[in-house]
C-alpha cells in the first residue's frame, strides 16, 4: 500500500499535498484499490467555495457512486481536466496524474486537523 | 454466511470478496473492465455455485413444471433446456429460471441464489400434483466458462463433442477425469460457452484441470462485477433489479418465454394472457446515454417536461461502448426505439435515448 509521508489524510480517504496557501486533492491508493476501475468523475465546484467536509464531486466505479469530500475549505480553484476523458488515471497513478482538485485554501490552521501518513496506515489497517 | 466449494481458491487468488445472496463471493479479481473484455474477447471462469438447484422427477413432474413456469416445458426433448419464470399468483415474478430436461420425468431447475429459500417454499406450496422435489443446492458446484476460446479449451478436458451441444441443450459425461458432469451450452453473457454442474467434492479438480488447459489463452477468474456488467450489454434481466414480485413477465419484455397455448394451464394465466391482449402501461426498455453520465438503479426516468416516467432498473458504463447504458420501466408513450428520455443523475437530467437491445 503506498502512503507517502509527505501527505496529508482525511478520514475519508482523501490525500492533501499543501502547496504555500493552496491544497492539491485526490484520493488514496487504498481508496482506488476499493472503489475498483473508476469511469467517471463529475467535479462541476470550479470557483465554488465550499466548507470543509462539504461534497466537491462524485467518482464513479463500475459498481459504486461515492461522494468526494473537501478536506478543508476553501475555493476549488481548479480542477483535473484530464480525468474527463481518462478517468482511470486515478487507478493508475492516485498521487500524481490523478490529482482532483486544487483548493485556495481559506483556514489553513484545518490542516492540523488532519491525519499523517502513519496515523492513516493505522486507520486503514486498524 | 456460506462458502461455495471455490471459496479458498478465490482468496487465495487475492479475489476481493463481498457478501451477496448470503454468500461470500468474489465481486473482481483484476478488476471489472479488465474482466468483462477478458471474457468477451478470450475466456474467464465464473464461479456460480451458489446458484440453486432442484431436482424435480416423477410422473407428475411435467404437470407441476408446466403449472409454476411462463414456458412451455413441454416441448423440451431430454437434452434440451429452457428459460423460463415463476409466476407469482399476483402478476408478478417469484424467480426466474432455466429449466433443464433430463428424462420425460426427470427435470433440474436452476435458480437464483438470493431466492433458493423463497422458490422452495413457494414450490412446495403449489405442489399439488405430488411431483417428486429435492434440494440440491449445497451439494452442486456450477462453473461458466464463456467467452470465444471456451470451447476449444474446455474440449482438452473431454472426449464428448462440445460443437455438438447447441445453445440451450446439455449433455452429461466424463470431464477432466469427473463422470457426470452436467455440460450445458448456456450462460450469462452472450460470450458463448458453457455452463458445468458437479458435485462440490469435485470442485478442486475441475477448476485446476481448467485453468491448466486454458493458461496459454491466458484464461482469467472472474467475479459477480463484471458477470453484471455482461450481461447488460446483452440486456439479459437480473431478478430483484428488472424483474421482481411487482413486474410481469408481459412488462419485462418476456413475452416469449409466456406461452399461451390451449394445453398448458399455469399460474397467472389469466392475468398475462389479458395483459398480453388489452396491454400493459409500462413496459421495460433498454436506453442508452447520449450525454456523459451513469445511470444506476433507482434513479428517475423524466421527460423533457421533468415528469417522472419511469425508473431505472440496472445501469452501468459498458466496458465494450464506452458510454453508459440501462434498463428501466418507462410509461407507455415512451417505449418506442429512439424515443429520447431523460435521466435524472444527482441534481441533473441527462439525455438517453430508447435503443434495442442488445447494446453491443
Amino acid at each position: 500500500m503506498n502512503i507517502p509521508a509527505d501527505l496529508k489524510y482525511t478520514k475519508d480517504h482523501e490525500w492533501v499535498r499543501v502547496e504555500g496557501d493552496k491544497a492539491v486533492v485526490g484520493i488514496t491508493d487504498f481508496a482506488q484499490g476499493e472503489l475498483g476501475d473508476i469511469v467517471f468523475l463529475e467535479i462541476e465546484t470550479e470557483g465554488d467555495e465550499l466548507g470543509k467536509e462539504e461534497v466537491f464531486g462524485t467518482v464513479e466505479a463500475v459498481k459504486t457512486v461515492s461522494d468526494l469530500f473537501m478536506p478543508v475549505s476553501g475555493t476549488v480553484e481548479s480542477f483535473n481536466t484530464e480525468l474527463e476523458d481518462a478517468p482511470e488515471l486515478v487507478n493508475k497513478d492516485p498521487y500524481g496524474k490523478g490529482w482532483m482538485i486544487k483548493i485556495a485554501m481559506s483556514d489553513s490552521s484545518e490542516l492540523d486537523d488532519l491525519m499523517s501518513a502513519d496515523e492513516y496506515k493505522d486507520l486503514i489497517e486498524g | 454466511m456460506k462458502r461455495t466449494a471455490f471459496f479458498d481458491i478465490h482468496n487465495s487468488n487475492g479475489a476481493k470478496i463481498v457478501e451477496f445472496a448470503g454468500f461470500e463471493m468474489p465481486i473482481e479479481y483484476s478488476g471489472i473492465k479488465d474482466e468483462h473484455m477478458t471474457v468477451r474477447n478470450g475466456v474467464g471462469v465464473f464461479d456460480v455455485s451458489h446458484m440453486g438447484e432442484f431436482w424435480v422427477t416423477g410422473p407428475q413432474a411435467l404437470a407441476f413444471i408446466q403449472k409454476v413456469t411462463s414456458n412451455d416445458a413441454s416441448k423440451l426433448a431430454p437434452g434440451q433446456a429452457q428459460y423460463s419464470c415463476l409466476p407469482n399468483g399476483k402478476g408478478g415474478i417469484v424467480d426466474d429460471l432455466i429449466v433443464y430436461c433430463f428424462e420425460p420425468e426427470k427435470y433440474l431447475l436452476v435458480v437464483n441464489a438470493a431466492n433458493i429459500e423463497k422458490d422452495w417454499q413457494w414450490l412446495v406450496s403449489q405442489n399439488t400434483e405430488e411431483a417428486e422435489m429435492l434440494n440440491a443446492s449445497d451439494e452442486i458446484s456450477q462453473l461458466a466458462i464463456q467467452g470465444p476460446k471456451a470451447t476449444g479449451i474446455l474440449q482438452k478436458l473431454t472426449k464428448v463433442d462440445l460443437s455438438s451441444i447447441k445453445f440451450y441443450t446439455f449433455t452429461v459425461g466424463e470431464f477432466a477425469g469427473v463422470s457426470d458432469v452436467i455440460i450445458s451450452a448456456t450462460g450469462y453473457t452472450g460470450a458463448g460457452g458453457f455452463e458445468l454442474y458437479f458435485n462440490n467434492k469435485d470442485a478442486e479438480a475441475i477448476w485446476s484441470a481448467i485453468f491448466e488447459a486454458g493458461k496459454e489463452e491466458g484464461i482469467k477468474p472472474i467475479g459477480l462485477g463484471a458477470r453484471d456488467t455482461l450481461r447488460l450489454e446483452m440486456g439479459y434481466c437480473l431478478y430483484g433489479n428488472d424483474i421482481d414480485d411487482t413486474t410481469s413477465p408481459i412488462e419485462a419484455g418476456l413475452g416469449w418465454i409466456t406461452k399461451f397455448t390451449d394445453e398448458k394451464n399455469f399460474i397467472d394465466k389469466d392475468v398475462l394472457t389479458r395483459q398480453k391482449e388489452e396491454g400493459v402501461t409500462r413496459r421495460l426498455r433498454a436506453f442508452e446515454m447520449i450525454d456523459r453520465g451513469i445511470p444506476r438503479h433507482g434513479y428517475e426516468i423524466v421527460n423533457e417536461d421533468d415528469e417522472v416516467i419511469g425508473e431505472v432498473t440496472s445501469g452501468s458504463m459498458s466496458p465494450v461502448r464506452g458510454i453508459g447504458i440501462g434498463m428501466g420501466y418507462v410509461k407507455t408513450g415512451y417505449t418506442k426505439l429512439g424515443t429520447e428520455i431523460y435521466i435524472r443523475v444527482r441534481n441533473k437530467k441527462l439525455k438517453a435515448k430508447v435503443v434495442k437491445l442488445p447494446f453491443i
